[in-house]
């Protein structure tokens, strides 16, 4: 049977293949993302793109400074992450803690349903649901605006964060919450004391993560959020973030080639800088503590 | 009020907050479908289904789009699932999770799943579109999606492998398998209902994604089917978006119905990746 | 005494730093039942699945010495592992059947292999060998995992001997099983002892007393006694031996 070891090398190579195209994913969005922004900075210096503080590249007089799309992509981050850490929290409690197997069985999967919406409906729904109810309530809201855009992709992220600390909640020893239990803690105060502070490198992480994700979100901003780059701190207004801004020069007839296009690669280097080192913080926490526990 | 009363009101408080806001949790999904569905199910019909888009609402239909989407998750599902189980089954069979070079694949591999899907586009765009030359085909869009989704699948495919225990391998080993034999004979049919549901669940995210497709240049008004994977093409998100972004009432009204279509699409998909964890979950090995 | 088919010659066995095996020397005769007992821990397993190389896939573990099955070093370097595995079977202490049908768990060992055989045929002699015939002639296209615990461990047990082995190793084939299903399996193991070699590791001394012609008693990594199974029993010359097989530890 000496065919069948040859066939047992041949075998782990075409494995090994397909592992390595991986890193060669990342690679050649390093090396893509690195060149197009390499010819964009010889004709936009880096500090006027990253310290600039009007993003104006499709008029004229041209300016390029990132921050009021930074500004934008904060701003529905922050609104977002606000509304979702707080909530992923309490349902995560309430999932390890006090919901009963039946509750557990329905609330599980539609949560499941709620992460797995494509996030154009989401959008979809911020504009003509979430912001018409916003207006009726502050009827100074403009139509795009940010507010709208943060309470749906907080919605969005709200699965992952709320399943990221179950898994947290999960991974402390049963012991330390049933030593606190025992010595009469409330439930209050086994998670505020104990579950929030023992699991808080997981929790920390899963914030982390969900940022990531919150700040490369693109279709419901897009829908929602509007097209105007503007320095503000007013969730009401119209503002935009730096992948609607992709987006919005991928659906127009800019010319490939030019100044404007190559703008999108500039931003979405910086996109991609921002997510990579919070996945990478995020990722390497979440899967340290699984090597240290195996 | 003495301590410990305060303390029985607060925690009797903490419980409802929860309770509460898990609920408004599964309120808002709700309110979701049931918006999307009172908006748009009055132009569900087969016409709408077989129709070409158009300038009127009440003539525009998703016939290109659900060809484009069904040729763009064909192609997707033949580039990624082969990959993506092969790269599981490298990590999980072949390689020592204590070292360094595969600590940094896992990580490699989280991030890929992590990074925004607007920067697959790019890729695609650079890479397939004019790298290759392949312009906004379904050949390009696919691609694009299966990079997209190799790293879920990946994931998923790891956990499969993963569960299938150690004592099936020692068992394949002893009857003189080798490697390669124990992996293609007993744990892919072992781990392969875990996988197919991983393999589901991504592409049910591949049927949905907006962003990359807008990036590599899926058009917005298509007016015929592809016919062949170097055809142009639109997809369903695709044509929600481009009708969601128009200020009429009614063609908000025919994008949730665009929308039932997709949700529908998916809700099968994920009903038939839930049927099948339980159907081999009946024996535990 | 027939003639030995295993020698185990000045065979030492680590796990990191740690030994787990202490120059044994042991010879297993042909179509013999050979019992190795002792108290857990003591080696008895590792030693086991040093006789097959399924050694080979723990990590960290390393082997000195020789093991010759009919004359040949199965650790030397031109030696197929695979090879040693087809010749010598093996069943372990948890029954582990292949998540597939009955059927299927016989022929695939001879398939792989690249066996010329008679697929019906086959199937019908090890499971008439494995006394489970009788129980499953009618559902071979029944999952394996279906079975009992009694009845996958007979299934695993015919598994091997479609393996057409020389040797079968048991690794407490009986620990996860009830006092029935145990007494089945001893049946078993007395009507294949003409066949096959089998040796067998168990922590149960009255099970080794009613199946084994021969036994090795292993303390702490090392060969105390080894010799006829009466003798053993009833006269055993180490006074250790005698400890463990009256109970005073273990």
């Amino acid at each position: 049977m000496k065919s069948s070891i040859v066939i047992d090398n041949v075998f782990k190579s075409v494995l090994f293949l397909c592992v390595a195209m991986t890193l060669l994913v990342t690679a050649t969005v390093i090396l893509i993302l690195g060149t197009e922004s390499f010819i964009f900075f010889q004709k936009v210096s880096i500090f006027d793109f990253l310290f600039g503080l009007k993003w104006e590249p499709l008029l004229e007089p041209k300016s390029f400074g990132v921050l009021p799309l930074v500004a934008g992509t904060f701003l529905v981050v922050v609104g977002a992450i606000a509304l979702a850490l707080p909530a992923g929290i309490l349902i995560a409690t309430y999932l390890s803690e006090f919901a009963s197997e039946r509750s557990r069985s329905f609330i599980k999967p539609a949560l499941e349903i709620l992460a797995g919406i494509p996030t154009v409906v989401y959008g979809f729904f911020a504009l003509t649901f979430i912001t018409p109810v916003i207006r009726t309530v502050l009827p100074q809201t403009e139509v795009f605006n940010a507010l709208s855009a943060a309470i749906v992709v907080g919605v969005m992220i709200l699965p992952m964060v709320a399943s990221l600390c179950d898994d947290g909640f999960r991974s402390l020893p049963r012991s330390l919450k049933e030593g606190a239990y025992g010595l009469g803690a409330t439930t209050f105060e086994v998670i505020r004391y104990i579950l929030i502070p023992a699991s808080g490198s997981r929790i920390g992480a899963a914030v982390v993560l969900a940022v990531s994700r919150a700040v490369g979100e693109t279709m419901a901003v897009t829908l929602a959020a509007g097209a105007t780059p503007k320095l503000t701190a007013n969730p009401l207004e119209s503002i935009q973030t730096m992948t609607s801004y992709i987006v919005q020069v991928s659906m127009g007839d800019t010319p490939r080639g030019g100044i404007e296009y190559m703008t999108c690669f500039a931003v979405g280097a910086l996109l991609f800088v921002m997510t990579f080192a919070m996945n990478f913080i995020g990722n390497y926490f979440i899967n340290k503590m699984k090597w240290e526990q195996a | 009020m003495t301590t410990k009363e305060r303390r029985m009101k607060q925690d009797m408080l903490f419980r409802w907050c929860c309770r509460i806001v898990t609920f408004m949790a599964l309120g808002v999904l709700l309110v979701l479908l049931s918006h999307i569905f009172s908006q748009g199910f009055k132009w569900l019909s087969w016409d709408f289904i077989n129709s070409y888009p158009s300038r009127f609402a009440d003539q525009a239909g998703i016939k290109s789009a659900v060809w484009g989407s069904i040729w763009v998750i064909s192609f997707t599902a033949i580039f990624s699932v082969p990959f993506g189980v092969a790269t599981a089954f490298f990590l999980e069979e072949y390689s020592n999770s204590n070292s360094k070079f595969v600590r940094l694949l896992q990580i490699n591999i989280a991030n890929l799943a992590g990074m925004p899907s607007i920067i697959y586009g790019l890729l695609g765009l650079t890479l397939f579109a004019r790298g290759i030359g392949l312009g906004g085909s379904v050949l390009t869009g696919s691609l694009t999606l299966s990079l997209l989704i190799l790293p879920v699948i990946v994931i998923a495919s790891q956990e499969a492998i993963k569960a299938v225990p150690n004592s099936i391998r020692y068992g394949a080993y002893a009857m003189g398998a080798r490697k390669w034999q124990v992996i293609v004979g007993q744990v892919l049919p072992a781990a392969l209902p875990g996988i197919m549901t991983g393999v589901i669940l991504s592409l049910s995210r591949a049927i949905g994604e907006t962003a990359p497709l807008i990036i590599i240049g899926a058009l917005s008004y298509v007016a015929f089917t592809p016919l062949g994977p170097f055809d142009d093409f639109t997809v369903l998100p695709v044509q929600i978006y481009n009708w969601a972004g128009r200020p009429q009432e009614e063609f908000h009204e025919i994008a949730s119905a665009g929308i039932i279509v997709l949700l529908a699409v998916l809700f099968t998909m994920n009903l038939v990746a839930i049927m099948i964890r339980q159907k081999f979950q009946k024996y535990r090995m | 005494m027939s003639k030995p088919i295993i020698q185990v010659k000045d065979l030492s066995i680590f796990y990191g730093e740690k030994k787990a095996i202490n120059s044994v020397n042991v010879s297993f005769s042909e179509k013999q039942v050979t019992a190795v007992i002792g108290p857990s821990g003591c080696g008895k397993s590792t030693l086991l699945r040093s006789l097959n190389r399924m050694n080979d896939f723990v990590e960290n573990l390393r082997v000195e010495g020789e093991v010759l099955y009919k004359d040949q070093n199965i650790y030397a370097p031109k030696i197929d592992s695979a090879d040693i595995r087809r010749q010598i079977g093996m069943v372990f202490q948890k029954p582990n059947p292949f998540p597939k049908s009955i059927y299927k768990n016989i022929t695939w060992g001879p398939q792989i292999n690249g066996y010329d055989f008679d697929p019906d045929a086959l199937v019908e002699k090890c499971l008439k060998r494995a006394a489970l015939w009788d129980e499953v002639k009618d559902r071979l296209d029944d999952s394996a995992l279906a079975l009992s615990g009694g009845q996958q461990q007979r299934l695993c047990i015919a598994r091997a001997i479609a393996m057409n082995p020389e040797v079968i190793l048991m690794d407490e084939p009986c620990s996860a099983l009830d006092p029935k299903a145990t007494s089945r399996i001893e049946d078993l193991i007395l009507d294949l002892r003409n066949r096959y070699t089998i040796i067998i590791v168990t922590h149960n001394m009255q099970q080794a007393a009613r199946i084994s012609d021969e036994t090795a008693f292993f303390f702490d990594g090392d060969l105390i006694e080894f010799g006829d199974t009466k003798e053993i029993f009833t006269n055993p010359v180490e006074e250790k031996t005698e400890d463990y097989i009256t109970g005073r530890f273990g």
